[in-house]
């Protein structure tokens, strides 16, 4: 008798122990509340957004908006699409030149540098992260245009039949930007890279080695397939930096709302008009409403890209799997 | 004698290693020799030196960094350590399995067979055929003919294991390492992979560092002893066990210490 009271006992106690709110519930729900608000924040940008931008787009149409070659700020004019093309070049160049020296140095510091002399180029990479933007521009304005010019025009000249490389060079031009971009990138997608390198498993390297395989195959085989999608990570965290610069792009792109003809003709992107014209920008017109509107197109291409790169992960992964067997038979 | 298509493996010669990180020593000066088709198991507790030994034996050692080696290892009379010797012809002769599975996780079964042969250039033996063979030889080909397209890390532990042996011998070489292959797979697995090396020492010299001394009884023709990166003893397995010559191999197969 005795004994089943004190089951019973300890069984009900069992039960309202349960019933109680544990510490994990408690944690669960805050973050819960953190990553709803997370979401909240970010529609709630957007949303407020959009709403700012509606002038313009009552008045141009979302189309006309992005596709008109007009941008006209005396005649109330906002098409966008001079500044959309400049700013997809300006990264483009970007990727070109900066991704490859990033993901190279990467490789070389984590795969190669001896190691006294790896964290000195790690250091001396991420300091390149430190320098104001704004010095990157100003470098560009008095070293780069000048320094740079004879070798566009020559190139401009010699190779003149590559359709965007021969015509008239300007001395703000996208390319400069572009390589303006890539330094400024180069850090961000070579610090990420170096992160994601350094944690491929030694098992899978010592699995390449053993096979007889040279140091840069061990790379191709092991090392690359498994940093493959962050270093794709990398390069869009690179690439949204590109995107949304600002200060150091306007300094050197010439600020020409027009579609320029070539590579060394000046341009404008949607950030650098923003930071340019918002101060002439009444609040409430139409004027300024384009300028935000600009602001959202920026959020949705880089949100276009992220969703691309991810899609082309998983496209990849699994081909790569397909096709190697077609090579086989 | 019956001819055999099969290669032979070669005799494998190691005289006065000394295997190095920085500065300590981890073999200290060993020198054995491995019979062409022989397993031979190297025995000894932890931190003993007998997985550093296997990895002078295809100059994996080296890799590491400030890793170092110093002495002669003889294949069929060719130092691999040569000084015109490139390392990564060795590595082609003499294969290795790990022990933990570590087959490329995002290439498929079939790349993963023939990564080997593919590296080499060796265009022969990179064909779906050679792979087949190599499945059948590890008998995991009943398991995987259907998914050789699927990736590697589908496949269990055990299997895993047995693709990564497959993908070692598909590069036909004379000797096969083992760094403990078992010690990560449950005993159906790692019995499987013990009839599996009893078969291939008919084709290859067989080098296997274990924990498990009923499996260097079960399987190993000869079995060395190590303690404290020396050698102490190596003998015919059912002597070395049961007729120590040395008091510490005897404490130690005895199961007094390790």
């Amino acid at each position: 008798m005795a004994k089943t009271t004190s089951i019973t006992n300890t069984s009900s106690r069992a039960l309202s122990v349960a019933r109680e709110w544990s510490a994990d519930a408690t944690l669960r729900l805050v973050l819960q509340v953190f990553a709803i608000a997370l979401m909240a924040i970010i529609v709630g940008f957007f949303v407020q957004l959009a709403l700012m931008a509606a002038p313009v787009i009552s008045s141009m149409g979302v189309a006309g908006f992005l596709f008109d070659n007009n941008w006209d700020v005396a005649h109330e004019i906002f098409g966008a699409w001079p500044l959309v093309v400049g700013t997809v070049i300006t990264s483009v160049i970007a990727l070109i030149i900066g991704v490859p020296v990033a993901v190279s140095a990467a490789i070389y510091i984590t795969e190669f540098a001896p190691a006294r002399l790896r964290s000195t180029l790690a250091l001396l990479l991420d300091l390149l992260a430190a320098i104001p933007s704004v010095v990157y521009g100003l470098w560009g304005v008095f070293v780069l245009i000048p320094t740079l010019k004879p070798i566009e025009r020559w190139v401009a000249s010699t190779f003149d039949f590559v359709p965007f490389i021969g015509g008239a060079v300007n001395g703000p031009n996208y390319f400069v930007a572009g390589l303006i971009l890539a330094i400024m990138i180069i850090p961000i997608v070579s610090a990420i890279s170096r992160e994601v390198l350094s944690t491929v498993p030694l098992a899978e390297k010592e699995a390449a080695l053993a096979l007889g395989a040279t140091r840069i195959e061990v790379i191709r085989l092991a090392v690359l397939p498994h940093s493959a999608a962050g270093i794709v990570s990398a390069v869009m965290l690179g690439l949204g930096r590109a995107i949304g610069e600002t200060i150091a792009v306007t300094l050197v792109i010439g600020n020409a709302a027009i579609i320029g003809q070539s590579i060394f003709s000046q341009g404008y992107t949607l950030a650098a008009v923003v930071a340019n014209e918002f101060g002439e920008a009444e609040p409430g017109s139409v004027h300024s409403a384009a300028l935000i509107a600009a602001g959202v197109v920026l959020f949705i291409l880089t949100f276009i890209v992220n969703a691309t790169a991810r899609v082309l992960i998983m496209r990849r992964t699994v081909k790569r799997v397909s096709v190697a067997d077609k090579v086989v038979a | 004698m019956t001819t055999t298509i099969a290669k032979k493996g070669m005799n494998l010669t190691v005289k006065n290693i000394q295997a190095f990180y920085g500065e300590s020593k981890a073999v200290k000066g060993v020198s054995i020799d491995f019979p062409a088709n022989k397993i031979t198991a190297l025995i000894g507790p932890s931190g003993c030196g007998k997985s550093t030994l296997v990895r002078c034996l295809n100059r994996m050692h080296e890799e590491g960094s400030s890793a170092s080696v110093r002495g002669k290892v003889l294949l069929n009379e060719e130092n691999i350590y040569g000084a015109d010797v490139d390392p990564v012809s060795v590595r082609r002769t003499i294969g290795m399995v790990f022990q933990k599975p570590n087959p490329f996780p995002t290439m498929s079964i079939l790349d993963n067979v023939l990564a080997g042969p593919r590296l080499s250039g060796d265009r022969a033996h990179a064909t779906r055929k050679h792979a087949e063979q190599a499945l059948r030889d590890v008998g995991l080909w009943a398991e995987v003919k259907h998914k050789l397209n699927r990736p590697a890390a589908d496949l269990s532990g055990g299997q895993q294991q047995r693709l990564c042996i497959a993908r070692a011998i598909a590069l036909e070489p004379e000797v096969l390492l083992m760094d403990e292959p078992c010690s990560a797979l449950d005993p159906i697995s790692t019995q499987r992979i013990e009839e599996l090396v009893l078969r291939l020492k008919k084709r290859f010299t067989i080098v296997m560092v274990t924990h498990n001394l009923q499996q260097a009884q079960r399987v190993a023709d000869r079995t060395a002893f190590m303690l404290d990166g020396e050698l102490i003893e190596v003998a015919a397995t059912s002597n070395l066990f049961n007729k120590p010559k040395d008091s510490r191999t005897k404490k130690y197969v005895t199961g007094q210490f390790g």
